[in-house]
């Protein structure tokens, strides 16, 4: 298995974000600003490969009929753990995504690449698996959070680009993660189509 | 190795393992980062409350519920009492606002801090700076017991953000429920003492009293002459008549 | 052209087309425009240009360059009509490089994403005044009064309109429904708001105008309006101090011109007749409950929106009867 491979595949081919539609509540919910959306994209790229790591390696042992929850509780214990490590060591990081990070537990994505790639293939594959979902994740959500920030407030990972009395709000409010999560999905197939 | 069978005994046993090491594991995170979140969480409000109070220097008493607000008597390095920092929330336009604020002695804002908020940003959201010093709807210096503590548009003294008029509601009502619960309620329990000692004896006039009959800034002994304040609130208005109605008139204007 | 043209039927046309239809409504709204010329000045000249200027020109550029597709889409009139629809819903005095966001929100976000004319899902026009009003609620919420001089544009003097004060009164403000301006200043537009909502009388003749030429049929925008008078009319009856009297409700905002121009938007509205009256009494009790509850004091162009969203099941269930259909024995 080619790793570079797997890790382009998680970028581009099955980019969670904008191919794949996953988690798409911390996509609408975190990505008010880019540098919010790369935030909540690095944490749960480092629950990701945390998580991949630990159910492939002990995928031989769960029995079938109890591997949702044990995949849920090891997932929602690294989350936890993820989370006060936030708490403890970067305050201001829990500040804007204090409430989200909880949620990583019932991200999708996570359960979902432990169900389709950890539980079916070996621990050092399902890092590079990680890293590659991950990386898409946290690309969809830097971009979503970009086109957001400097439409909503003219300013882009916190430099102003444009005064913010001409931003147009829809796009920090949900509404518009909708809208512009809907445009960016139409442009990335054109490209991937290209 | 082959996969494990969905046996009763496989199930359990695997899952109470999985249960077990994940506890442990996090029983041990929390006992390396619960110190670490515990002195953020005092930082913060330690910050919180020197920034409300608008001094650095400050010794905060132990916290005092009342009825549902936490008030911080807060007194400066020598002892002096300063004042109180107060937390109070109520309902703003997308959720809890909380809000901390600092009053001095006479129960005049100092300052505040938004502790939590979920106002929409660039709308409410500028509430955190809406209402500070020299903005727009400056509230520092006044006191919420006196005048009409609420929104221009509802008849009250301090503009409100502009397209936001719900969530300056809602933070004018719990910096003035602050007031009313808290600090009116202490001087209430302090001042009935002072009162007395401030109320004017027999001749009345305002000259007489520093700061009595018209609670007002009366300095000098030329009656409401030079007493600009009980003019404006017509506290002394039958003494001031007779002696430079002039003054009150122009006052009142 | 001696080719053999192979069709279905009919093959017969009356003559009616969508640039007629769409050409009978702009020449409905001409007296509402006048009338806002009157009352705001040079200013509502200025922003009605601008916006139809604008929105013509997205959907020339869009069809030319993003779909490749060398169909003269703007000939027939929908987006001028989209344009006035768009400026009428702003306030005179507004900004032109919003006026031109709208433009490019209605035509290119809300009509051309979903290919173009008869396959949007919402008004163009109403959907782009409510992404306007969510992004730049000051600049879309200060009214100028009327009574400009003609050459007022960005300048205008502006005050609440009747509908911020119904709102307050609701809040609370026992004195708010006693500065409402009279019914009859109202229905000849005597009043501050955006451009199409200051003339109710000019509203009613451009819809005897549409009646006439048959444009539209009366069921939208009567039974909108009806809902709106009796909900609001018992509103009135319970607590005449919160609630403003049902004749300054639907003389008030952009009733009229939602009721009349938006609301009976071919595209976006159902099409039995059953379906319209359906349509229209959950649009009027929208308006009512959304400017009487909710956080916005207009609740007229999110009502219609919602209602938008609703017509494709409206329509599956208020199906037209088929001709010589005999009902299935049970």
């Amino acid at each position: 298995m080619n790793y570079f491979k797997i890790i382009i595949n998680g970028i581009v081919k099955e980019n969670p974000t904008f191919v794949l539609l996953l988690g798409m509540c911390p996509t609408l919910g975190t990505t008010s600003s880019a540098l919010n959306g790369m935030m909540m994209g690095l944490a749960t790229m480092c629950v990701l490969i945390v998580s991949n790591f630990l159910i492939s390696l002990v995928k031989k042992l769960v029995p079938d009929m109890v591997r949702i929850p044990s995949y849920i509780v090891i997932i929602a214990s690294l989350v936890t753990m993820l989370q006060m490590c936030i708490k403890a060591y970067a305050p201001e990081i829990d500040k804007s995504l204090g409430l989200f990070i909880p949620l990583i537990v019932v991200n999708c994505i996570i359960l979902g690449r432990a169900e389709s790639f950890a539980a079916k293939n070996n621990p050092l594959a399902s890092i590079f698996d990680g890293i590659g979902i991950g990386l898409g994740f946290t690309c969809g959500l830097t971009i979503l959070g970009s086109v957001r920030e400097i439409l909503g407030t003219g300013s882009i990972f916190g430099f102003n680009v444009y005064s913010e009395n001409y931003g147009m709000l829809l796009f920090v409010l949900a509404p518009g993660a909708f809208l512009a999560l809907g445009y960016l999905i139409a442009i990335f197939n054109k490209l991937k189509k290209a | 190795m082959e996969k494990l069978k969905s046996s009763l005994t496989n199930m359990l046993a695997v899952l109470t393992v999985i249960a077990v090491i994940a506890g442990g594991a996090l029983a041990m995170v929390n006992s390396v980062t619960a110190p670490q979140i515990e002195k953020i969480n005092a930082k913060n409000l330690a910050d919180g409350i020197k920034a409300v109070m608008g001094s650095d220097d400050v010794q905060v008493a132990e916290p005092v519920e009342i009825e549902g607000y936490t008030s911080y008597k807060v007194s400066d390095a020598q002892g002096n009492a300063l004042g109180c920092a107060v937390t109070s929330s109520t309902n703003g336009f997308g959720g809890d606002l909380k809000v901390l604020v600092g009053f001095d002695n006479e129960g005049n804002i100092l300052g505040y801090t938004i502790l939590q908020t979920s106002e929409t940003p660039g709308l409410g959201a500028k509430a955190d700076s809406w209402f500070q010093k020299g903005q727009k709807g400056d509230i520092i210096g006044m006191n919420p017991g006196k005048g009409n503590f609420t929104v221009s548009k509802d008849g009250g003294d301090v503009d409100a953000i502009t397209a936001s008029t719900i969530t300056s509601r809602a933070f004018l009502l719990a910096v003035k429920n602050a007031y009313d619960n808290v600090i009116a309620a202490q001087m209430d329990g302090t001042s009935s003492a002072s009162a007395q000692k401030k109320h004017c004896d027999k001749n009345e006039e305002c000259g007489d009293c520093k700061e009595g009959c018209c609670g007002n800034e009366c300095d000098k002994h030329e009656g409401c002459g030079d007493c600009k304040k009980a003019c404006k609130d017509g506290g002394c208005n039958k003494k001031c008549d007779k002696l430079e109605a002039k003054c009150c008139e122009g006052m009142n204007k | 052209m001696n080719k053999l043209v192979v069709s279905l039927s009919p093959h017969v046309h009356s003559g009616d087309s969508v640039a007629k239809n769409m050409y009978w409504v702009l020449a409905a709204l001409v007296p509402a425009l006048i009338c806002s010329f009157i009352g705001f000045g040079v200013g509502a000249i200025i922003t009605t240009a601008i916006s139809v200027v604008s929105c013509v020109f997205f959907e020339w550029a869009i069809t030319k360059f993003i779909m490749k597709s060398d169909k003269c889409t703007i000939c027939d009139g929908s987006a001028v009509l989209t344009g006035v629809l768009l400026a009428f819903n702003m306030p005179s005095n507004i900004a032109p490089w919003i006026v031109v966001i709208g433009a490019f929100f209605a035509i290119g976000v809300v009509k051309m994403t979903f290919g173009g004319l008869g396959c949007n899902l919402f008004n163009p026009a109403l959907a782009a005044r409510a992404f306007l009003l969510i992004s730049f609620p000051v600049q879309m919420t200060t009214w100028p009064v009327v009574g400009q001089s003609f050459n007022t544009y960005l300048d205008a003097e502006t005050a609440a309109t009747p509908l911020a004060l119904m709102s307050q009164a609701f809040k609370g403000d026992t004195t708010a429904l006693s500065q409402l301006p009279s019914a009859w200043d109202m229905l000849i537009g005597n009043t501050g708001g955006c451009l199409g909502e200051v003339c109710a009388l000019a509203m009613i003749l451009g819809l005897v105008i549409l009646l006439v030429k048959k444009v539209i049929t009366w069921h939208i925008p009567v039974s909108i309006i009806a809902t709106v008078f009796v909900l609001s009319g018992l509103f009135n009856l319970v607590d005449p101090i919160r609630f403003a009297n049902p004749v300054a409700e639907i003389l008030s905002g952009g009733l009229m011109l939602g009721a009349i121009f938006m609301a009976t938007d071919y595209v976006t509205s159902p099409m039995s007749k059953k379906g319209q009256l359906v349509y229209g009494v959950a649009i009027g009790a929208l308006t009512v409950i959304i400017r009487t509850f909710g956080a916005y004091p207009e609740g007229m162009s999110f009502a219609i929106l919602i209602m938008n969203a609703f017509t494709p099941i409206i329509n599956q269930y208020c199906k037209p009867k088929r001709f010589g259909e005999v009902p299935a024995k049970k």
